[in-house]
């Protein structure tokens, strides 16, 4: 596999027209994840109901391809989720692309996200394509009304 | 150009398919340099300055010669001013926590707003410890240095300024004979950060005048792990030893110790001996090539890449100054420079992306990132047409 086949026309469509890509102003969890090593930067901006259903999401900022169609694919395959079920995917999604261990039950569940399944071969971009689950994880994890920083280093 | 000679003597650059283009970072090795560690391991290692055995001692008498041949090189008075250390970074750590003593509060450090990451940090942490101001000659766009208010950036407060020779990022040759004459009218000394432009420009410490100048060993052919300070005599005299330890004492006893001379004073442990070889030769291969030679290569590759440059329509060089190395940085509108540098890599181009250690200058231009392609003597045509085929390839998929 070369540098080319990662990035497929689902990236590509993604990376020039976001999903979601907004400021959602009644959030009620922000979490901010930035690489410092080569400047991705992005905002994920959940709204949370009393059932604990992901009811909007959004996301802004700027970084490269990868990074970008990566938070735009997120926020399209959890919202309308449940917490528990957004958490679970996330962390299907890390284990994608971090390790060897995915299971089959697991790239089930990931469906079209397992698109960035090439990018483990890329050490160096690994930071780039969990940037915005790494913040979606702080999010989840944060109390309401507050913004957590992430970095990815 | 004329280099086949030259890129035959690199193992890594005769590779088919690979085009090499981040030597800034750091240089491919030639043989010779390669040869001269392996062998030095085979047949004639053994510590320096302490072994009364044979093999020590010859081992300790390579090691001085290069010392001599790197006062040479560099044309120092002395080899007393010729410091080895493990890298350029280490240099001028040790520079700013030596001429710390000498500054107080209110003082001012001058240093230029491209600086490398090492050549900034240091200061600014003496600044901060010695309450004295870190302050900033900006550049143009060009990347050239605004020089108009040098009379009031260097002034009687004025303790020391650290700048670059050349900009990793931007290539940028800054005047460096004007600001070193300017520092010393009102009695600043002045570090020189020259590696980038050691191995692509003449340089001699005492035309220039210079107090300090280092360099790292990787990015001029020679092994990493080795780095350069040249000190003029009477101020590594009044400077605190960096490290203390092993081979810098004279006697030492509970309540006190006494340090060696220079250049030994400096030289804690034992050093990096078989790098200090590897740099040695690596002098010999750029004396034997010739600087003029090696920086009319860069020139020419240089001025052709800008011209074939101009066929990538979104492509925007980042400070295009006349004045400057084979070194060049660049964005395209739609892509991100990590996305530029791994699509490069699939066709075998081996570029940078990134800030490059100086976020700074990232600020000046408003990037996160640059891409950089960067060139040494062993690069040819080829590289940059494999680059711009590249390049036109990922415009047009990012179009």
């Amino acid at each position: 596999m070369t540098g080319r086949d990662l990035y497929q026309d689902m990236i590509m469509s993604h990376n020039k027209k976001p999903r979601n890509f907004k400021k959602l102003e009644d959030a009620t969890h922000i979490a901010h994840g930035v690489n410092p090593l080569c400047g991705d930067d992005f905002y994920i901006y959940l709204k949370v109901n009393e059932d604990n259903i992901i009811e909007d999401i959004g996301f802004d900022g700027s970084g490269c391809a990868i990074s970008k169609s990566s938070g735009s694919l997120l926020t399209s395959s959890i919202i309308g989720k449940h917490i528990s079920d957004a958490s679970e995917l996330k962390d299907c999604f890390i284990e994608l692309i971090t390790s060897d261990n995915s299971t089959e039950e697991s790239k089930q569940k990931l469906g079209k996200l397992t698109i960035f399944e090439g990018v483990k071969d890329y050490p160096i971009r690994v930071k780039c394509a969990t940037l915005v689950w790494r913040a979606l994880e702080s999010a989840l994890e944060s109390k309401v009304g507050e913004t957590t920083e992430i970095s990815t280093e | 150009m004329n280099n086949e000679s030259i890129v035959k003597q690199f193992p890594v650059i005769e590779k088919e398919g690979l085009h090499y283009l981040d030597s800034a970072a750091t240089c491919q090795k030639p043989n010779c340099v390669i040869d001269a560690m392996t062998n030095f391991y085979k047949e004639e290692y053994a510590t320096v300055h302490r072994g009364i055995y044979d093999l020590s001692q010859k081992s300790t008498i390579k090691y001085n010669n290069v010392r001599r041949q790197i006062k040479d090189f560099i044309g120092a008075k002395s080899e007393k001013e010729v410091i080895f250390t493990r890298g350029a970074t280490e240099a001028i750590n040790l520079v700013a926590n030596g001429f710390a003593a000498f500054i107080s509060e209110g003082d001012e450090i001058v240093v230029t707003e491209t600086e490398h990451h090492a050549n900034l940090l240091p200061w600014q942490k003496i600044a901060k410890q010695k309450k004295a101001k870190l302050i900033v000659i900006p550049i143009l766009d060009s990347g050239d240095l605004i020089l108009d208010n040098i009379d009031k950036i260097i002034n009687q407060n004025t303790k020391i300024i650290a700048i670059q020779h050349v900009s990793n990022v931007l290539g940028t040759i800054h005047p460096i004979e004007t600001i070193i004459k300017k520092a010393h009218s009102i009695g600043a000394k002045v570090l020189i950060d020259a590696c980038q432009s050691v191995s692509h420009i003449p340089i001699n410490v005492m035309s220039l005048d210079c107090d300090f100048l280092c360099f790292s060993g990787h990015k001029c052919y020679g092994p990493t792990g080795i780095g350069v300070l040249y000190g003029k005599e009477e101020l590594l005299n009044k400077m605190e030893p960096y490290q203390l330890g092993g081979d810098m004492i004279r006697t030492v006893t509970f309540e006190e110790s006494t340090f060696a001379e220079l250049p030994m004073k400096f030289e804690a442990g034992t050093p990096p001996i078989v790098e200090v070889i590897g740099l040695g030769e690596a002098i010999n291969f750029i004396k034997k090539i010739g600087l003029e030679k090696i920086s009319s290569i860069e020139k020419e590759l240089l001025e052709y890449a800008l011209k074939e440059f101009k066929k990538i329509k979104t492509l925007k060089v980042i400070g295009d100054t006349k004045n400057k190395t084979g070194v060049i940085s660049f964005t395209l509108e739609n892509a991100h420079p990590h996305d530029i540098g791994t699509l490069c890599d699939s066709f075998g181009v081996a570029i940078r992306a990134g800030h490059h250690c100086s976020q700074t200058t990232m600020q000046h231009y408003n990037v996160a990132a640059t891409a950089r392609a960067s060139f040494a003597c062993y690069n040819t045509k080829k590289d940059i047409d494999k680059l711009v085929e590249a390049l036109l390839y990922i415009e047009e998929m990012f179009e």
